[in-house]
């Protein structure tokens, strides 16, 4: 098992590559740390510094997830700030966007000072998501500016879409000056109805109820709608199927102020996974079919999608033993999303730096953070990824709370061998 | 002379399952029709077995029937009929899972509104699991049932045209007769209002027909699907006028088709619905065949998931 540990005062990685997404440059180089930030070489006392073998390896900025679900308040059973931080840490994350549909929801300034006091010396940085509406009731708008001045990055009912359309249309007027993303879960919840799965052949031989991809689309489609119209910012979460990919293409093409985002499990897994009735496999909006996912994955080559978001939600083992009405929906995905999308993304003909962009850069400039260039001064916010090492996934590398993942047992090509996080670094068991 | 065995661990559904291994527990259930005509009904098969009946929606009919086929295999029966509110609760299969090992049961009979419920107990526990229902997934040993009573009444299944009358999308036994049909060559035609109709299910080889008419000029046999009043109380089916005079099995629709057409049903029925009185208790009708071979395929299906090595002759 890999392990989380104090950041040494000293450290220096050698060996590797150092790609710098912000510039788009790579170079052969050592790359010091002294205090949590970077240094030149020389500056570094080889006596006392950890030295750390790269060969082999990328170093790059530490990714950003901009979708995670970390429970805190309410179920801190399935996941708190701390050990999700840690599992981001383990996944080469070093920055997370945490979801308000905790217990009760963040839909208030108090609630993002609660999140922003709780992550404080956290290993890695955590930006609060505010609710778009107060409890999440998806009706009346929440204190949207006093959460903004409060710390929050972004606005979102995630796990629950806002269904009616003049809601989302007054938030997104609302905070249009401020130039921040709604994040919408885009899935009509009455076509969705009671779906399970994706609508299909194969959920008709399961006898399971199917969600259509049109639940998606329609909902995709109103909300560019709206965005073109109001000029707000639209960012939309986990793009599942073909028509919401050519749909977020042809509002790009217009010129909307549109983002969208894939997970690793969208990219990688079909609805084939839930054949034996999975119920780890049990997500929303649904896995879908071989095109679809081939349409995601070319969705995020073409540019049509900003970045890789994790949507990590966690549950207990308990409640995803139970049966698969019941089950809730949700996978965990930090420690596994590099290994996936990595995977899968090289196939399809990506470079590993572009696939890093896809973890830094996109996600940066889809929430407007700024990303620190690696040189000498800067907080030292990096990932060591060795790009072709093959592993398999398993309950080993988890670190968060729940297990609650299709994915152990697969083999991945593209590992993370280490993490630099806020004090304190993550590394990986030794190649076996 | 020994038995040939199933290559089937438990039955879970009849999708997947071999046209050999159906034929088996096709001829077994025929052989215990000859013990269900005997004057003691009683074999010992399956003495010192540990079965059972594992209910969490309510279903007097099928339970009724395994509870009958198992003990005239001389097993010993627990039955077991948890409420809705027990499942609302959590309560569902992980206590069901613990409480099979806690009482080390050799099969289990279930019973359960979700799909793939059995298939998840059966990853789980050591017991043999027999599927009586998984929501709207399958209920195989209908699906055997009927291709008993198809069998005995035609004495072939393949080629045989076979029609499923009825909201196909919420039926666990229209996909296991399409399953079973497929496997052993016989045709299939579904029928029903529009939005009942599952999307995608000519993938699974049947023919989709909207008009019961074209149905009954085609097919050899119907089955006719029991319509769940719950579903116009939702406003699904728009009145039951509506549905019996577009897709209700009638007199007057079936003196229309001058051919002998065969009625099955699963039951319970709607008389007056989805199927005419007059028609149920017919000439052409093999409901009550039907609920007699129910006991004997279950009587096959439990002997060859449970003694698959004792000769059926020493019984
Ligand atoms: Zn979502």
């Amino acid at each position: 098992m890999g392990t989380i540990a104090t950041l040494p005062g000293e450290m220096i990685i050698k060996g590797g590559i150092l790609y710098d997404p912000t510039t788009r440059e790579s170079r052969r180089q050592d790359v010091a740390i002294r205090n949590g930030r970077l240094v030149e070489t020389a500056e570094i006392s080889s006596s006392k510094a950890q030295a750390l073998d790269a060969s082999g390896c990328l170093i790059t900025h530490g990714f950003i997830d901009v979708h995670a679900h970390f429970r805190e308040p309410g179920r801190e059973d399935k996941e708190t700030l701390a050990t999700g931080s840690r599992a981001a840490l383990a996944g080469g994350f070093t920055r997370v966007c945490v979801m308000p549909n905790t217990d009760p929801p963040i839909d208030d300034p108090e609630g993002i000072h609660f999140v922003l006091e709780r992550s404080e010396g956290l290993p890695v940085t955590i930006y609060p998501i505010g609710t778009v509406t107060k409890g999440q009731d998806g009706n009346e708008l929440a204190e949207l500016l006093e959460m903004r001045a409060a710390g929050a990055l972004a606005f979102s009912d995630d796990g629950l879409p806002i269904q009616n359309g003049e809601v989302l249309r007054r938030a997104l007027r609302y905070v249009r000056e401020l130039g921040v993303p709604i994040i919408n879960h885009a899935e009509d919840v009455y076509l969705r109805a009671e779906g399970i799965m994706n609508e299909s052949a194969l959920s008709t031989r399961l006898g399971l109820p199917g969600n259509p991809v049109q639940a998606e689309a329609a909902m995709v489609y109103r909300d560019c709608l709206l965005a073109e119209d109001v000029g707000g910012r639209l960012h939309i979460p986990h793009i599942s199927s073909t028509l919401a990919v050519e749909l977020v293409r042809r509002f790009k093409e217009r010129g909307g102020a549109i983002t969208a985002e894939a997970t690793p499990h969208h990219l990688g897994l079909t609805e084939e996974a839930v054949r034996d009735f999975n119920t780890h496999a049990k997500v929303a909006p649904p896995l879908r079919t071989e095109d679809d996912r081939q349409a995601v994955v070319a969705g995020l080559i073409d540019g049509t999608l900003d970045c890789i978001a994790t949507d990590h939600a966690p549950h207990t083992i308990e409640e995803k033993e139970q049966d698969i009405y019941q089950a809730p929906f949700g996978m965990i995905g930090l420690e596994s999303a590099f290994g996936m999308a990595h995977s899968t993304l090289r196939k399809a003909g990506l470079t590993t730096e572009q696939v890093i962009d896809l973890f830094t850069t996109g996600p940066a400039r889809v929430m407007g953070l700024g990303l620190t260039p690696l040189v000498p001064g800067q907080k030292a916010e990096l990932v060591i990824l060795h790009p072709d090492e093959k592993w398999t996934f398993t309950r080993e590398d988890i670190h968060s709370r729940s297990r609650n993942t299709p994915m152990l047992g697969m083999t991945f090509t593209g590992r993370v061998r280490g993490t630099i996080g806020r004090n304190m670094w993550f590394k990986a068991p030794e190649n076996s | 002379m020994s038995e040939p065995t199933v290559t089937l661990q438990h039955l879970l559904g009849l999708e997947g399952v071999s046209k050999q291994d159906i034929q088996i527990l096709l001829d077994t259930g025929f052989r215990f029709r000859e013990v269900l005509d005997r004057p003691i009904k009683k074999v010992p098969t399956l003495t010192g077995i540990n079965v059972v009946n594992l209910f969490f929606e309510s279903s007097t009919r099928t339970r009724i029937s395994f509870e009958l086929a198992e003990k005239r295999l001389s097993a010993d029966v627990t039955n077991f009929t948890a409420s809705s509110s027990s499942l609302n609760k959590g309560e569902g299969l992980k206590d069901t899972i613990q409480n099979i090992h806690a009482m080390k049961m050799d099969a289990v009979v279930m019973r359960h509104p979700a799909p793939g419920s059995t298939k998840q107990l059966s990853q789980f526990v050591d017991a043999v699991v027999i599927n009586a229902g998984d929501g709207t997934h399958e209920h195989p040993t209908q699906g055997l049932l009927d291709m008993m009573s198809l069998q005995e009444k035609f004495g072939r299944l393949e080629g045989l045209k076979v029609g499923i009358i009825g909201d196909i999308a919420h039926s666990r036994v229209a996909l296991s007769n399409i399953f079973g049909l497929n496997t052993v060559g016989a045709d299939v035609m579904v029928c029903g209002p529009g939005h009942l109709i599952p999307p995608h299910i000519s993938e699974l080889g049947v023919i989709v027909n909207g008009d019961v008419d074209e149905v009954l000029s085609w097919a050899d046999a119907v089955n006719v699907l029991r319509i769940q009043r719950e579903r116009m109380g939702e406003g699904i089916i728009p009145s039951v006028r509506e549905y019996r005079s577009r897709f209700g099995i009638t007199t007057e629709r079936l003196a229309r088709h001058k051919r002998e057409i065969v009625i099955l049903h699963p039951g319970p029925m709607n008389r007056g619905v989805e199927i005419d009185s007059d028609v149920a208790d017919g000439d052409q009708a093999i409901i009550l065949d039907q609920v007699l071979n129910g006991v004997a395929i279950r009587m096959s299906v439990l002997y060859h998931l449970l003694a698959p090595h004792q000769p059926l002759e020493e019984t």
